[in-house]
């Protein structure tokens, strides 16, 4: 049986599977039933300076689709409502209860080198694992000068990670906002800055809906609203692209990773850590379902590695990274052909419709007067749009048609800056 | 002894007995059913009707929450959507051939979801439909059944003005008095027709029959066009020996009697009923019969089951009611004691090179009520009838439902129009009747000018 056990940044935990820092790690008795459930790790709620943040009510927005309520969540909750100290001591009680657990706390201070050096000096005093410094948080706090108004500025991200590790033995996640045009930019300030790892992503600034009746969006405060952080499944593929642009960044060699962005599964999970991340942080999926989701988190990658022979998680960690590359390394050489099971072939159309209207007109509907779904090769570019909308699995595969040869763009004839020669692959 | 009497139920029984059997699908239900549809391009639901419309489009409206775009889509292609969703045998025409048939053996239920939609329109009461401005065309429409009324309706929307013609007291032909109470629960059939009527210009007139108080040339002289939807008015007979005796019945007048009750209780049925036919109206009997409180009621088709007019669907829906289906036998006689039916004989039946021969071995069954069903068939008009031209007992029409009689055009079950004789296909065929109907009168008008 695989070991899940996780080591990451100077933490040890016994799986990956973590709960990010949010509503529900917001307090002991949240916590200790995470715990019970078997989540290896906790980032306990972002604490502040007294007097403590206020929140509003009505606080979630979700956006539906196909049938799924929470395809996406928006959130405008700030950090924890309660005081200083009774998260203190609640840190304290509950890593004396779970010593086997991770169990980080997140921070979030004004960017004042007193105020962090105060804060850390009392988590330190919890027994906590770590710290994460919340650089993420979209809403609410942004306009009083923290959360991702920190992490949209690289100075500033390097400045505090600084104090911090001046401040603090404790190791030092730095939580990355992907309100930026480039990720790289700030993980590359929190790795000069002596992050011991960067978690991300946080929240996307959105208004998830509007209220057309009210004429508010939503979540509606007495007919207002404002913009929040999204995250779920939806924000997926874009945590994705973040984290593995981080990991193959030269600039930022061999820092960890902790992956968050609507992970709800193990297979969710396994994606981020092929990609690079060490652990993975996870949020909308508990708040839908209850923290027993992670119980099938566990047993499924335990059983895809058991079926793929990875005994530890560094097995598999960053294995896919080598294979994410630049457009322009990508082999224009490679064809492939869509090809239509005709005993699976439904006969819905959908990748008619779709070649037709929107693409390359490469898919007949009709052979003989009769209702008929084929790929006309000489048109095909083979770009897999009708096999994504093609409802029946595998009915539409791609096939290989080329001679085997690589050729990218650098060296393409209609590159005006193309390389004299080729050079040989990135990867 | 013969056994027939009203009330072997009791009222609070009888009304569950007859209640609607398909009630509208819960929003939620509604949302998570029309997501199963895969929003199929030239969909093959839509091919099936015959009033082909357009399934993915509705469905896509009620997911969208456009309930008023989901409803106008249907009955703009067939104004009786909401009967129809309610009586169309589905299951051998959009749901038969939905794609998810060949990917998880369910079909979408277009149906359910057709109902729900337009379930919306009669509750609201919005209006969908307006008028053309007035073409000062007059068209007579006899028969206020579904086939009638659709052209009714159509040529209405055309600008045209209309008088309808029945011989019932009610309009809407065997949608009012045809067709299974708990199918079209809650007097559904008359709502219906209130809300087509409101787009004004048609005026109904009843207890007016074709032949009796009604004649065709007067009418061809009186309007400018003249659409005939008169159904079939007589019945098959069985012609064995014993059927003039008193227990034997009509199907068709059985579910009408039911249909029209003011007290279901108040209906007779036998304590044992054999109902003779293959079609949906030999299961309607059937199944009604027994919920009328009928202890044994045995449905009898001479042919097996895929040779049956009645859809599976519906075949399944009548053993769920415990109706005993005995199929390849034939009634050979009925007997009776002072003129009152008390046995039927029957016969096995087999195919041989193509023809159905009796096997000669036969048996009989204890029976108070036989109701028969084996089809309509075409009521003599008199000299009327004797001015159109005729196909196999129906009015010969071409393609577009002309008859041989110029300005006169004719559809539903009393032509050779269509494929089925189903309320949808009457729909298909009234309606594509007005738009000829339309078509030549603005041609004889511009051709006049």
């Amino acid at each position: 049986m695989a070991d899940l056990t996780c080591h990451f940044a100077g933490i040890t935990a016994p799986n990956p599977f973590w709960l990010a820092s949010a509503p529900p790690t917001d307090k002991a008795y949240n916590v200790n039933r995470a715990y019970e459930a078997g989540w290896g790790g906790v980032v306990w709620k972002t604490l502040g300076l007294d007097p403590h943040a206020v929140n509003v009510s009505s606080r979630y927005g979700a956006t539906r689709w196909g049938g799924q309520r929470i395809a996406g969540l928006n959130n405008i909750e700030l950090i924890t409502d309660r005081p200083l100290a009774v998260n203190l001591a609640e840190i304290r009680e509950v890593k004396k209860l779970w010593p086997d657990r991770a169990l980080i706390v997140s921070l979030m201070v004004p960017c004042n080198e007193q105020d962090w050096k105060t804060i850390l000096s009392m988590v330190e005093d919890t027994g906590a694992d770590a710290v994460e410094l919340n650089f993420g948080c979209p809403h609410g706090m942004s306009e009083r000068g923290m959360g991702a108004a920190v992490g949209q500025v690289p100075e500033y991200v390097e400045m505090v990670t600084r104090w911090v590790k001046h401040y603090s033995r404790l190791p030092c996640l730095v939580k990355l906002t992907p309100n930026i045009t480039d990720v790289r930019i700030s993980a590359r300030a929190a790795y000069k800055g002596g992050a011991d790892a960067v978690s991300l992503i946080n929240t996307i600034n959105s208004i998830v809906a509007v209220d057309l009746d009210l004429m508010a969006p939503l979540p509606s405060v007495d007919g207002k609203g404002t913009h929040g952080g999204y995250c779920g499944p939806a924000v997926k593929p874009i945590a994705l692209n973040m984290v593995a642009e981080i990991a193959r960044d030269q600039e930022t060699p061999n820092l960890p990773i902790s992956g968050i962005g609507g992970v709800s599964t193990w297979r969710d999970a396994a994606e981020f850590m092929v990609l690079g991340a060490g652990s993975v942080q996870v949020c909308t999926a508990a708040m839908h379902y209850g923290f027993r989701i992670v119980e099938d988190m566990k047993d499924g990658l335990a059983n895809w590695m058991d079926s793929q022979g990875y005994g530890r998680l560094d097995d598999f960690i960053g294995r896919a990274v080598p294979n994410v590359t630049d457009w322009k390394y990508l082999n224009m050489n490679y064809d492939i052909k869509a090809h239509i099971d005709q005993d699976a072939c439904i006969q819905c159309g959908l990748c008619h419709i779709a070649c037709e209207d929107t693409s390359h007109q490469a898919i007949t509907r009709e052979k003989d007067s009769k209702r008929h779904f084929e790929v006309i090769e000489e048109n095909c570019v083979g770009c897999n749009l009708c096999m994504h909308v093609c409802p029946v699995d595998q009915c539409i595969t791609m096939h290989r048609v080329d001679d085997g040869l690589y050729a990218n763009w650098t060296t393409h004839p209609n590159n005006p800056a193309r390389e004299p020669e080729q050079k040989p692959s990135a990867a | 002894m013969s056994d027939i009497k009203p009330g072997r139920l009791d009222d609070i029984t009888l009304a569950a007995h007859f209640s609607d059997i398909a009630p509208t699908l819960a929003p939620s239900a509604a949302l998570v059913e029309a997501d199963r549809c895969l929003y199929c391009y030239d969909a093959p639901c839509t091919q099936a009707c015959p009033t082909h419309i357009d399934v993915p489009a509705f469905i896509l409206k009620i997911k969208t929450g456009n309930l008023k775009g989901a409803a106008s889509e249907i009955l703009s292609a067939n104004i009786f959507g909401g009967a129809c969703a309610r009586v169309c045998p589905t299951d051998i025409l959009c749901e038969g051939s939905c794609v998810r048939h060949k990917l998880d053996d369910q079909p979408v239920q277009i149906g359910a979801l057709q109902r729900y939609a337009t379930d919306w329109v009669y509750e609201s009461g919005q209006p969908l439909f307006e008028r053309k401005p007035d073409s000062g065309f007059l068209v007579a429409v006899v028969g206020a059944g579904p086939a009638g009324l659709a052209c009714a309706h159509t040529l209405a929307r055309e600008g045209h003005k209309v008088v309808v013609f029945d011989a019932h007291p009610k309009a809407g032909g065997l949608n009012e008095y045809g067709i299974a109470a708990y199918k079209m629960a809650d007097d559904f059939a008359q709502k219906e027709i209130d809300y087509l009527l409101s787009i004004g210009n048609i005026t109904v007139r009843t207890g007016m029959r074709l032949g009796a108080n009604l004649h065709l040339p007067q009418l061809q002289q009186d309007f400018d066009a003249v659409y005939l939807a008169i159904g079939l008015g007589g019945v098959k007979t069985l012609n064995t020996e014993g059927e003039q005796l008193a227990g034997v019945l009509n199907a068709v007048d059985f579910i009408a009697t039911i249909r029209q009750a003011s007290q279901l209780a108040s209906v007779p049925v036998g304590r044992n009923v054999v109902v003779i036919g293959g079609g949906n109206t030999a299961v309607d009997a059937a199944v009604q019969s027994k919920r009328l409180g009928a202890e044994h009621v045995t449905l009898v088709y001479r042919r097996g089951e895929e040779d049956m007019s009645a859809s599976p669907e519906e075949l399944a829906f009548a053993r769920q009611n415990g109706i005993d289906v005995r199929l390849w036998a034939r009634p050979n006689r009925l007997l009776g004691e002072h003129g009152q039916v008390n046995t039927i004989e029957l016969e096995g039946t087999v195919y041989c090179d193509d023809r159905l021969l009796g096997t000669g071995t036969t048996y009989t069954l204890p029976v108070d009520m036989v109701l028969k069903a084996i089809g309509q068939a075409w009521l003599p008009l008199g000299p009327d009838g004797e001015l159109l031209e005729m196909t196999d007992g129906k009015i010969a029409t071409d393609d577009n439902g002309h008859t041989s009689l110029p300005g006169v055009w004719a559809g539903g079950d009393c032509s050779t129009t269509g494929q089925f004789d189903l309320t949808v296909q009457a729909v298909a065929d009234g309606q594509r009747a007005a738009l000829s109907i339309d078509q030549t009168l603005r041609a004889n008008s511009r051709a006049a000018a």
